[in-house]
């Protein structure tokens, strides 16, 4: 009896220092939900470290498109939102979830196609009207279908078309934006994109630029810190210490100076919010 | 055939050098898979060997519901374990959504089926003498169980290693209550789904690596020990 009790005891420090190991985390963490596209471009590598090294903050970054981010910031559990789809934005802010929205910056979006161009849209200058004949001719398209920023923009734009996409042709992925285009890539399809994304992926892929320039296929991007009246346990005076940080000068010339291969990936505009 | 041949090529050069994020994803996927098959041994293995030794109405119920649970789907456990974590669920307020005990805590309900159901058949493949002349021969209630116990070690243990292998493979859990955060609960196969949607094949060849050679050297552990005492 002695004997089990003893081996009982020693199980039980034994998980309670596992379990200590795993939650040891020196200092403060900040928990930011972004767009798959911020964060696998390596913008956040670039500008995120400069910030964790000043306040001795980690962020923790949680990497989901545009609509899931902003769903688990209304349920409290991320503090701060980098995001790109400006109606759920302000919804959110409306809502009393948000506070302080701030422009960060902007790129835009691009329709990318296979090099034969089955549907005709090589240089056409309305992505809706692209869009038209995409579906005339039932090209594959290849849509993200998982409610982020991008997968919004090209909701709207089939409304500006007034069309309701379905059928075969239609794929909805479900998954991030780099993953996304490898799936149009793949079975050569039309797909929508944004521009760093596409820069950052561009030698890996078949896919080419076909319409791009469009007023609307502008993506800006913003950052909200979560309420903290909404969600008293959210760090929100570190979290507006990061919206200070990525609408300072500083941080917007780091995403300025954000290239790859000669292309620009992201343009700032905390100063100058392009409307 | 190139970019295979390439990721390969940077797979190795990734593990020779010890990359410091590869090593960093490797820990977490240790850590966290270790935690939750200790705690699912814990757990498991007495109400396994209780289920098998004790009789009761509803016995035979509830090791079909155990058995049923070993196939749990992960994506299953991730939702319900997610709605539960989440600061809207009832358990909100200790604020462990993305966090590496989240990972433990669904990772241990995958493992826990596994490990009592298989600790229940390794206790029911004995001959019930062995307790019988534990308890003849003076044992108490204790002593005879635990006697059941060492006579099923290599049962149990075979369920310690399917359990382990369970948790370590799967990603379901790790990605929706980890939340894939580098540096804190990315592991090898939520950083290998990473990399693979982003086109990069080197390090998630170098962590499918890391995968087989682990099931292998826990597989070789196991053989070489129930060798030894055979």
């Amino acid at each position: 009896m002695n004997g089990k009790r003893k081996m009982t005891g020693t199980l039980l420090t034994g998980i309670a220092a596992l379990l200590a190991a795993v939650q040891a985390h020196a200092g403060e963490t900040l928990r930011l939900a972004t767009t798959t596209s911020t964060y696998e471009t390596g913008l956040l590598d670039r500008v995120l470290p400069p910030f964790e090294k000043k306040h001795n903050v980690k962020i923790h970054v949680i990497s989901v498109g545009t609509g899931k981010a902003v769903k688990i910031a209304e349920n409290g559990d991320v503090d701060v939102i980098l995001v790109h789809a400006r109606a759920a934005e302000d919804k959110f802010v409306a809502d009393g979830c948000g506070v302080n929205r701030r422009d960060v910056m902007y790129n835009d979006f691009l329709l990318l196609g296979p090099a034969g161009d089955p549907a005709g849209i090589d240089g056409l200058k309305k992505a809706a009207e692209a869009l038209g004949r995409i579906m005339d001719k039932r090209a594959p398209f290849v849509s993200r279908g998982d409610e982020s920023g991008t997968h919004i923009k090209e909701k709207s734009l089939w409304a500006k078309a007034d069309r309701k996409p379905s059928g075969g042709w239609y794929i909805e992925a479900g998954q991030g934006m780099s993953a996304t285009l490898r799936m149009a890539d793949e079975k050569n399809a039309y797909v929508l994109a944004d521009r760093a994304t596409f820069i950052f992926q561009r030698d890996k892929l078949r896919l080419k630029p076909m319409v791009e320039g469009d007023p609307d296929l502008f993506n800006p991007y913003g950052i909200i810190a979560v309420s903290p009246y909404r969600h008293p346990h959210v760090k929100y005076e570190p979290a507006m210490a990061l919206v200070a940080w990525m609408t300072s000068p500083a941080c917007q010339e780091l995403i300025a100076a954000y290239r790859k291969e000669g292309g620009q990936l992201y343009f700032p505009n905390a100063a100058n919010p392009v409307e | 055939m190139e970019y295979i041949t390439e990721g390969c090529t940077g797979a190795l050069r990734i593990i020779f050098r010890a990359d410091r994020e590869f090593v960093a994803i490797v820990s977490v996927s240790l850590l966290v898979a270790t935690i939750s098959t200790s705690l699912a041994a814990v757990s498991g293995i007495p109400f396994g060997a209780l289920l098998a030794h004790k009789r009761f109405a509803g016995r035979d119920a509830v090791i079909t519901v155990l058995n049923t649970l070993m196939s749990l789907p992960t994506v299953v456990v991730g939702l319900m374990v997610y709605s539960f974590l989440s600061r809207r669920g009832p358990l909100g307020s200790l604020g462990l959504l993305y966090t590496r005990s989240a990972m433990v805590i669904g990772q241990w309900i995958l493992a826990f089926p596994i490990v009592a159901g298989l600790s229940v058949a390794a206790v029911k493949g004995l001959d019930p003498r062995i307790h019988e002349t534990a308890v003849s021969l003076g044992a108490d209630a204790a002593q005879g169980f635990r006697t059941f116990l060492r006579e099923a070690r290599f049962g149990i243990l075979a369920a310690l290693v399917a359990g382990f292998g369970r948790v370590f493979a799967e990603v379901g859990v790790s990605m929706m209550l980890g939340g894939n955060i580098r540096g804190y609960t990315r592991n090898i196969t939520t950083a290998i789904a990473l990399e693979t949607s982003k086109g990069e094949f080197a390090l998630g060849i170098a962590l499918g690596l890391v995968l087989l050679a682990v099931a292998l050297g826990v597989n070789v552990v196991f053989g070489l020990l129930r060798r030894r005492s055979a």
